[in-house]
Order: C-alpha cells, then sequence, then structure tokens
C-alpha cells in the first residue's frame, strides 16, 4: 500500500514555522488532500508492482488500465445492482491488447484480473486500502492516522451474485475535486455542453458529456442510499418533511434533467445529421448514445422515485396503525446500536460481548462416552464399493444406419461451402462442382443451401458464432438437370462476435 | 424489563428453597407435606419436560408428550416448582413456558450449555475488531427484528430480517455517523498506535460488504458473511426461521428469540452500557432513530425514561 513516508516529509516542513504547531482548522485542509493523495496510491502502486509479476509486464500501462476499469465499473453502476466481473474485464480487454498487441490474450486477460482485484484488493480482508498520515491534534499534538478507503468495492446483488462498485472515493479520484453539491455541478456541465455544441466544438462536448453522465450515476446512488434507509423502516426517517422534500425535489430534478437532455439529444442529432465531416459525425453520434444513456438512467431513478410512495404507506399501515401494547419495550435501536457504534471499539465490545453470551441461546455439549469412544476406534472400517452396484450389461439391438448422406459427405459438402465472406458463389456453380466429387453430394448441397435461405441469426447470436452460412434470392432461375428453383446466391457472413456477447451481456 | 424478570426469579426462587427443606431428593419418601407428595417419576417427567426444553427447534404442537408436559406444569404448581427446579440444577434460566414458546430456557452465564466466542468463531478470539463485529451483527439481527420497542413487547409480533437488510442497516447507521462526524469536521481516523480507540462504526463501515470467492460461498469475513453466520446460528438455536433466499436469506423470528432478546440479552447489553457511562435517552416511544434533542438531556429526564431510574 502507500508508504508513510510522505508524513514524514510533511512534519518538518510545519513544525519548522515560527509557531510550535499550526491549530487544527489549518491542518485540516492538508489531511484532506492528503487524503485525497493517498487515493491515488493504489494507481501508482500498480505500475510500480508490475515488475514484480512474473513475466514482462512492464509493456503494460497498469494505472491506465486501472483508472479504464474504474471509469467501466462506475458507468456500468446500475441502480439495482453493480458491474458484473467477468463483463468488466472482457471490456478492459481492447484497452489491455492495444498496449501489447502481440502478447497472447491469456496474457491480456490475467493482466486485466490483476488490475481489478488489485482495485479491489482481494488479499487483504478488509477488501481496502490504507494510508498513514499526520496531523496535529487541537492541542497542537502530533497524530499519525490510519485512513481507511476502498477504490472498487464488492457487494450482494440479486441471487448470492457478488457485483462491484465505484466507491465514492474512486468517482472523486476519477472526475477529480468532486467536493462540490451534485445538483449544480450537473447543471453546470450541461449548460457547458450546449455552449459547446452551438459552437461546433464536439470534441469538448463529448468530455462534457461523459462528465454530466458521471454526475447522473453519482446522483442516482445518493438516492438510492436515501431510499434504501426510508424504506427499512418508515419512522428511521423524517416522512413528515424531509422524505417528501427529498422525493419532490429528485423528481423535479429528474424532469428538468430529462427536459434539458431532451434538447441537447436534439441539438446533438441535428449536429450528427448535419456534419459534414465524418469525424465529426462519429463524435456526434457517440455523443447521442451518453446523452441518451442519461435519460435511460433519469427514466429509472423516476420509476423508484414513484415507487416509494405506495411503499411507504403500505409500510405505515403495517407498523403505525397496528393497536399499540401497553407495556413499553426496549428500543434495541434508540437504546443500543444507536450509542454503541459512536464508542470506542474497546468500550463497544463489552456491550457486544453482553449481547452475545446471553442473546445466543443455548447449545447442548456433544460428549464422548469413553465406550463408545473404544468401540469406535475398533471397528474396522467398513469397506465402501467405489464403483457401486454392477450394472446389467444392456442388451443392444444395432439398428441399421438409414441416414441418406455419409459423414464423410456431410465434411465434403461443408467444405464445398466454406466461401470465402467477400466471395459469394451461385448455387449452380457449387451443385457443378459438388457433382464432380459424388453423384450423391449435390441433393445434400442444395439442401444446405436451402436451409441456409433461412439462417439461424438467433442461435449464432447466442452462441457467439463468427461465421454463418446465408443464401439469398435474387430471382435468377436455376438452369439444372436434377433441380428446380431459384438460382440463389450463397456466401458466409462475418458476425462480430465480441459486439455480441458484450450485447447478450447488457440485454440480460 | 428487569421486573419481568424479576417476577421469574420470584416465581422459582422462593419454592426451590422450600424444596430444600421439603426433602433432601426425590428418590426419598417424602411426608405428608403441604404439597402434594414429589415421586421418582414426577422428577422425570420434570426432567423430561427441561430435556424438551433443551431441543429448541421442536414445536410442542408437533409432539404430544411435549405438549401434554406443558399442561401439566401449566395445571400443577408443585411440578411446575419442580420442572424449575430441574432447570436450574442444570444451569438454565427459565423465560417462559406456554405452548407457543414451549419450555424456553436459556443458558445461564457458566453454565455448560452457555455459547463461548470462542467457540462460535475462530478469529474472534484473538482479533478483537472480529469479536466486534461477531457480537454487533447479533445486536443488529434483534435491532431489526424488533425496530421499535412495542414490537419487542408485543408477544404476537413476528420480526423479519434479510442478511443483505441487516448489513445495511448497520451500514446505514455507520454512514449516518459518518456523516455527521463530517459536519462536525471531526477527524474519525484512528491513531496508529491505538487502535482501540477507533469508534465502532469504522469498524463495520471499512469491512467489506461480500467478497467474491473461488467456490461461491459468502465471503466470511465479510460483514454479510459475518451476518450470515450470525443467524444460520440463530436458526439453529430455534430463534429464526428460514422463510426465502431473497436478499441473502429471508428469516422470521420466533416467539423464543423475542422473549431471549427481551428478558436476557437486551437487558444485559443495556447494563454494560449504562456501566459505561452511556445513558441513552429516548422518549420511551423511541423510533428507530436516535433522539434528535440528544443535549436537551433535562427535558428527555422529564419524560420518565424506563432505564433512567
Amino acid at each position: 500500500m502507500t508508504s508513510p513516508a510522505y508524513t514524514d516529509n510533511a512534519a518538518p516542513q510545519l513544525s519548522a514555522g515560527p509557531r510550535p504547531a499550526p491549530g487544527p482548522a489549518a491542518d485540516e485542509g492538508l489531511s484532506r488532500r492528503l487524503r485525497a493523495l493517498a487515493c491515488t496510491a493504489p494507481l501508482h502502486d500498480l505500475d510500480v508492482r508490475k515488475a514484480n509479476l512474473a513475466g514482462e509486464y512492464t509493456v503494460y500501462a497498469m494505472a491506465e488500465v486501472a483508472l479504464a476499469a474504474i471509469d467501466l465499473v462506475t458507468l456500468n453502476m446500475d441502480f439495482d445492482t453493480g458491474a458484473d466481473h467477468d463483463q468488466i474485464v472482457t471490456r478492459l480487454l481492447p484497452r489491455v491488447a492495444a498496449q501489447a498487441p502481440g502478447r497472447p490474450v491469456a496474457e491480456h486477460e490475467r493482466v486485466a484480473r490483476w488490475v481489478l482485484e488489485n482495485l479491489i484488493n482481494v488479499g487483504s480482508v478488509d477488501r481496502g486500502f490504507r494510508a498513514v498520515y499526520g496531523t496535529f491534534g487541537p492541542d497542537g499534538v502530533y497524530v499519525r492516522r490510519d485512513y481507511d478507503f476502498k477504490l472498487i468495492e464488492e457487494v450482494p446483488g440479486y441471487g448470492g451474485t457478488v457485483y462491484l462498485r465505484a466507491t465514492d472515493e474512486a468517482v472523486n479520484v476519477l472526475v477529480g475535486a468532486l467536493d462540490t453539491d451534485v445538483t449544480s455541478a450537473q447543471i453546470a456541465a450541461e449548460v457547458k455542453l450546449e455552449v459547446l455544441i452551438s459552437r461546433g466544438r464536439l470534441a469538448d462536448a463529448q468530455l462534457a458529456a461523459e462528465q454530466a453522465r458521471y454526475r447522473t450515476v453519482q446522483y442516482a446512488e445518493t438516492l438510492r442510499k436515501t431510499l434504501e434507509a426510508t424504506r427499512r423502516n418508515v419512522r428511521a426517517v423524517d416522512w413528515l418533511n424531509a422524505v417528501p422534500d427529498m422525493i419532490a425535489e429528485a423528481l423535479d430534478h429528474v424532469a428538468d434533467r430529462y427536459r434539458h437532455e431532451n434538447a441537447i439529444l436534439t441539438n446533438i442529432r441535428k449536429a450528427r445529421d448535419e456534419a459534414e465531416e465524418p469525424e465529426h459525425k462519429r463524435r456526434a453520434a457517440e455523443l447521442v448514445d451518453i446523452v441518451k444513456d442519461c435519460i435511460r438512467r433519469h427514466t429509472q431513478l423516476q420509476s423508484r422515485l414513484l415507487e416509494a410512495g405506495p411503499l411507504f404507506r403500505a409500510e405505515q399501515d403495517r407498523q403505525a396503525f397496528a393497536t399499540p401494547t401497553a407495556r413499553a419495550g426496549l428500543d434495541l435501536y434508540g437504546q443500543l446500536v444507536a450509542p454503541l457504534l459512536p464508542l470506542p471499539v474497546e468500550q463497544a465490545i463489552r456491550v457486544t460481548d453482553a449481547f452475545f453470551a446471553r442473546g445466543t441461546g443455548l447449545r447442548t455439549p456433544t460428549s464422548v462416552r469413553v465406550g463408545d469412544l473404544v468401540d469406535m476406534l475398533l471397528t474396522p472400517p467398513l469397506e465402501r464399493e467405489h464403483l457401486g452396484a454392477e450394472m446389467p450389461e444392456p442388451d443392444l439391438i444395432a439398428t441399421p444406419d438409414d441416414s441418406r448422406f455419409s459423414e464423410e459427405q456431410l465434411a465434403s459438402a461443408m467444405e464445398l461451402l466454406d466461401l470465402e465472406h467477400d466471395a459469394p458463389r451461385r448455387l449452380s456453380g457449387l451443385l457443378a462442382e459438388a457433382r464432380l466429387r459424388d453423384p450423391e453430394l449435390p441433393y445434400l448441397v442444395a439442401l444446405l443451401a436451402v436451409h441456409a435461405a433461412s439462417p439461424p441469426v438467433g442461435t449464432a447470436y447466442r452462441q457467439g458464432e463468427q461465421r454463418l452460412l446465408f443464401s439469398v434470392d435474387d430471382g435468377m432461375q436455376l438452369d439444372d438437370a436434377e433441380f428446380g428453383g431459384a438460382d440463389l446466391i450463397v456466401g458466409t457472413a462475418l458476425l462480430d462476435a465480441a459486439g455480441m456477447a458484450a450485447d447478450r451481456t447488457e440485454a440480460s | 424489563m428487569s421486573d419481568h424478570r424479576a417476577q421469574h426469579a420470584d416465581a422459582w426462587g422462593e419454592p426451590t428453597a422450600g424444596y430444600a427443606t421439603e426433602g433432601s431428593g426425590p428418590a426419598e419418601p417424602v411426608g405428608p407435606a403441604a404439597t402434594a407428595s414429589v415421586t421418582p417419576a414426577d422428577a422425570a417427567d420434570a426432567a423430561r419436560l427441561v430435556a424438551f426444553g433443551l431441543q429448541p427447534k421442536l414445536l410442542p404442537a408437533r409432539d404430544a408428550e411435549y405438549a401434554e408436559l406443558l399442561r401439566r406444569y401449566r395445571e400443577e404448581p408443585a411440578f411446575a416448582r419442580l420442572a424449575d427446579a430441574v432447570a436450574t440444577g442444570l444451569g438454565l434460566v427459565v423465560l417462559e413456558v406456554s405452548t407457543r414458546a414451549g419450555m424456553a430456557v436459556t443458558a445461564g452465564e457458566d453454565s455448560v450449555f452457555a455459547v463461548r466466542m470462542g467457540d462460535y468463531a475462530r478469529r474472534a478470539s484473538s482479533d478483537s475488531a472480529d469479536r466486534f463485529l461477531h457480537g454487533l451483527a447479533h445486536l443488529a439481527v434483534a435491532a431489526m427484528a424488533f425496530p421499535r420497542p412495542e414490537d419487542l413487547a408485543d408477544d404476537a409480533y413476528i420480526g423479519r430480517i434479510t442478511v443483505n437488510g441487516v448489513d445495511s442497516f448497520v451500514r446505514q447507521a455507520c454512514h449516518r455517523l459518518e456523516e455527521r462526524a463530517e459536519e462536525h469536521g471531526d477527524n474519525t481516523d484512528p491513531a496508529t498506535d491505538a487502535p482501540g480507540l477507533e469508534a465502532a462504526w469504522r469498524i463495520y463501515a471499512r469491512r467489506s460488504s461480500t467478497g467474491a470467492t473461488k467456490d461461491a460461498r459468502r465471503l466470511a469475513g465479510s460483514t454479510t458473511g459475518i451476518v450470515g453466520k450470525a443467524v444460520a446460528f440463530l436458526t439453529d438455536s430455534g430463534f429464526l426461521q428460514r422463510t426465502g433466499d431473497d436478499a441473502g436469506g429471508a428469516f422470521r423470528t420466533t416467539a423464543r428469540y423475542q422473549l431471549q432478546v427481551r428478558d436476557m440479552a437486551g437487558s444485559a447489553a443495556m447494563a454494560e452500557l449504562l456501566e459505561l457511562g452511556v445513558v441513552p435517552v429516548t422518549d420511551g416511544t423511541a423510533t428507530l432513530l436516535p433522539p434528535p434533542g440528544a443535549d436537551d438531556l433535562e427535558l428527555a429526564a422529564d419524560a420518565g425514561l424506563p432505564f433512567h431510574a
């Protein structure tokens, strides 16, 4: 992790002043910056430690991969879940591969996994990082403190799966100096975007749009946490003022952003369609995608906000309008958990120990009688049949092979149909060639070609096939002694396997 | 709470003393005393009832003999005293004897039936952070299962929890403290050479909530792993029943758990907290929120708090 060296450097500078030690207020800014600095340390650390990996990995820029990983996780953080571990690795691969094109794919994947695991910091029990820094307390005493933080954390998803989320620290490191109001920052980013588009500076506009999207994600995350807290118990939140205000504010915000982003979308679409330069066109198209994504996230947020009201009322019915009991009970949260958490751990542990000792119930101790033990030890181990009971010999009747075509014929036909993707052929030519090889083969080739007229696109998509045989009818009549119908054009289509894989994971 | 326990103590504290004078053992023929004579068969039955109580997952409704012994306990005071005495002799505390909870007994302190932290989690004996987290997990499960004081007091209440719910509940509480510390401008990072002075919430906040493992099981050291262990243990104690698999496992409480938390654990932890000089101040009908006017101590004291006097 980070070395405490810089705190050593910082201390003499501070104490070298005329006063013995500056007050805590002067120190606060420094410690905040030290903590911000610490957040970047794991990234630098990656590039330092890559030399220790078995193999020649110096060619990879690990910090760059790590930042890209944090980017990907942030953008894939949805309202409900987080980003999928494998999906992040898959999406990192192109960048890793670009850094060292000559290396094997397995190594690229290893690098991507190594970076991601180090960002999670799998090796430590907290799965986080710790940096040490020093501050002057109110009494002027120099204290070394531990700063614990995470960059990417693992959160439970639906059905016991584990998802990744970028922490606030990571988002701050990524976007830089986010110590501002989320809403106003977002408005600023969007105004900037509009100006940029109207001046035609799309390159900058894209940067601004991406920043706006980070803010959108962060805003959604803030709201998700608040909603979760309010859902748990009606009385955990001020349901009279604070929550309705918050929801109304959020709805206003969504409506506002929605209107704004739709306007932007219309503008960029226009820019995209009017743009002459292909580069501008492409950038505008990317921008359209980003803004669409923003709108999608806002819509998702809005539906959550609308669901919250009815849920609260149902919970309130259940919790608040039940007949009150006469006895006053112990308020476990208010009187135990809440006062306990701020205590120093060495005191808090006494309370939790007391609760544990009385709250876990009883266990009947297991005890072994010596007599039983002797018996158990002297009993010869039971011979276990490794193979189980003997299987009865199945009575098999050989069925005659009534296939029309043999395996060799199929192989031959497939070889014939293994066409170059840029050189489709007429069915008539294929039939003639097949006839030269084997008089039966044309039937098989014709059959396969007819099947290819309706190619199994869905199956190929699901299975991630690289290529797909297809045939089309362009109206030409087939002139053949044995077959009639259309002279199909048979060809091979190349499929974007990687793109389909990404789409599939997105759709699921 | 405390008077509830005192009731029990009265209920069998006095008669046990009576027994000692009445006869040195049930095997000895007992003279025509004030109470009905106790035969060895009665003692066997009483012990049998306690044995049923030691199987916390066994429901009286499912076992005719158990139900019959419970009926005897309720109808024959002498038998009830005998059963209580057997339980006390074994180092057990009787919480309640009823058809819904059965013979609800729990281990007294230093009893052979008591659960020790070292047996519960091996790491906990060496690592104080782990020890704290395991204890806090049990406390949080109870707080989540009975979020309001009325819920804990109401015998008919059935609490529902999920593993992930408990985790995010504690996390939220920690987060709130973190926010408050930030508002105050406090620096909560602990001093490097005094880890024991680190605020308790930070221990929980910095432990990761979950983690990927090679065999798709919950990471034992993560907070959901620790909460998961707690609920699994409580399920074995007959305190929770599993109702589903959503959100890391969903559970509902049993009558025994309510009794255990209300009459044993809650008050014990409370006493410890008071000993530390922390007097939690709520207005009795307390909410899940810490008291908003925590500085306003005078007003709260006038409200007649159950734990203040």
